[in-house]
């Protein structure tokens, strides 16, 4: 994968948007964490261009978690890779905490990954060699956290995903469900600016779904702000905001609201709520 | 109602408050209160059907209770409804309709329809996360009865997709 790079005066080509914060003249509300401009991915499918994402402006704030979800093939996972920098945009912007990411090359980007984004991919690249205890400390470490503090944060990630007695083991003696959860934990270690995920409960049964579900709604009551892919209407109901992809746009954006009947103080009642 | 009630007294004789409990009880928060009225109206249609008997029993300082008992003839109807399937769930949905028809009139359009159901499919999943988050997790017919309820709604949103790609 080649990335060019286009030639830019610092802090030029921010073509009509206004800089707040990072341009050092008024600090007054924070940089969204993400933010796209006329966002485009088109890939060739033997010369023939396919379009995958078709000029997505999207703005995610600090703090918010947000689930892009719509039928498979209409850009969802091509959206969150682009925002990871795993995948070259063919044309518009892309902004991370106010800092222009889509014109940085490739070491660059792994770097901006390791200090900002968890990244919990649909396959879960977690290190073969080493034990699932490590796979998980290893990017807090790298951030430069303690030793103590890394471990700290791994035991409480593992307990909170049911995988504490699956500490030592290697990656390859995991369940898919399992391996899917240490990469969640992984991904939360380093307490990322921006958690991205892919599917995150695509290999889950309905068990781990509730640990994994408890586990977001924790790290979202801190402050993390997640966008994550999915199908899943477990998962996407615990958003603040749905955004609806269909054929590489924005259909749809906006909060879940409340359901009309809401369940009794007792208990509710699921029938009723299935109308 | 019928059935529920003939396959607990086939269980043990009892009387309407008791029925109203022990369903409550094995059900738990997840399944609608049923109504002691009802109960009793249903219990009364068994009986003039001679699928259950009622007996009275006397109770100090109270009015008799009517105790009911399982007939031979509410046996064989309570094993009959064993032994049948019981009806799979009937695609016959309100919004597929309004999704079909109110673009005809001009009332409406697709997208807006397909994507407001969307919000309301999931604003009911989160309130049925919570309920489950409420439910004692020892309660395991409760939690099944609710992730029964979670499994057909995640259908209808796959669904909402499908209509989404296909109609829209």
């Amino acid at each position: 994968m080649s990335r060019s790079e286009p030639d830019r005066a610092g802090g030029a080509a921010r073509k009509g948007r206004v800089v707040r914060g990072a341009g050092g003249e008024r600090e007054a509300a924070p940089d969204p964490v993400v933010s796209t401009v006329n966002l485009v991915k088109i890939y060739q499918n033997g010369g023939v261009p396919v379009p995958a994402v078709r000029g997505v402006d999207l703005r995610v704030e600090p703090g918010e978690f947000v689930a892009i979800m719509g039928p498979s093939g209409s850009g969802k996972s091509t959206l969150v890779h682009m925002l990871g920098g795993l995948d070259v945009r063919t044309s518009g912007e892309i902004w991370l905490d106010g800092r222009r990411a889509d014109t940085l090359g490739e070491s660059a980007w792994a770097l901006l990954r390791r200090q900002k984004i968890g990244f919990v991919f649909q396959f879960f690249n977690l290190v073969a060699n080493m034990t699932v205890a490590d796979n998980v400390e290893l990017p807090a470490l790298l951030a430069g956290a303690s030793p103590r503090v890394a471990r700290e944060r791994r035991e409480h990630l593992l307990g909170a995903l049911g995988l504490t007695d699956r500490a030592g083991a290697a990656p390859a003696q995991l369940a898919g469900g399992e391996q899917q959860r240490v990469a969640l934990a992984r991904a939360l270690a380093n307490r990322p600016s921006l958690l991205l995920a892919d599917e995150p409960t695509g290999n889950l049964d309905s068990r781990n779904t509730r640990d994994v579900l408890r586990l977001l709604g924790e790290v979202h009551r801190d402050g993390q702000t997640i966008i994550l892919v999915t199908h899943d209407a477990r998962v996407a109901s615990l958003a603040d905001r749905v955004v609806s992809l269909l054929d590489g746009q924005i259909v749809d954006d906006g909060a879940v609201g409340a359901a009309r009947r809401r369940p009794r103080g007792t208990a509710g009642d699921v029938v009723e709520l299935r109308g | 109602m019928r059935p529920f009630l003939l396959a607990l007294l086939a269980k043990e004789p009892a009387h309407g408050y008791e029925l109203k409990q022990a369903l409550e009880q094995i059900f738990g928060s997840a399944y609608p209160s049923p109504n002691i009225g009802q109960i009793y109206v249903t219990l009364g249609r068994l009986e003039k059907d001679g699928l259950v008997r009622a007996v009275d029993v006397e109770q100090p300082n109270r009015p008799n209770k009517k105790v009911y008992h399982l007939t031979a003839a509410g046996r064989e109807a309570l094993d009959a409804w064993a032994d049948e399937p019981t009806e799979g769930p009937r695609v016959r949905d309100e919004f597929f309709m309004k999704l079909v028809l109110a673009p005809m009139t001009g009332i409406s359009d697709r997208m807006t329809l397909i994507n407001r159901q969307r919000r309301h499919y999931l604003a009911l999943m989160r309130d049925l996360n919570e309920l489950a988050g409420r439910t004692d997790p020892a309660d395991r017919v409760a939690l099944l009865l609710i992730e029964g309820a979670m499994l057909h709604l995640q259908a209808d949103l796959d669904w909402l997709d499908r209509c989404q790609e296909d109609l829209s």
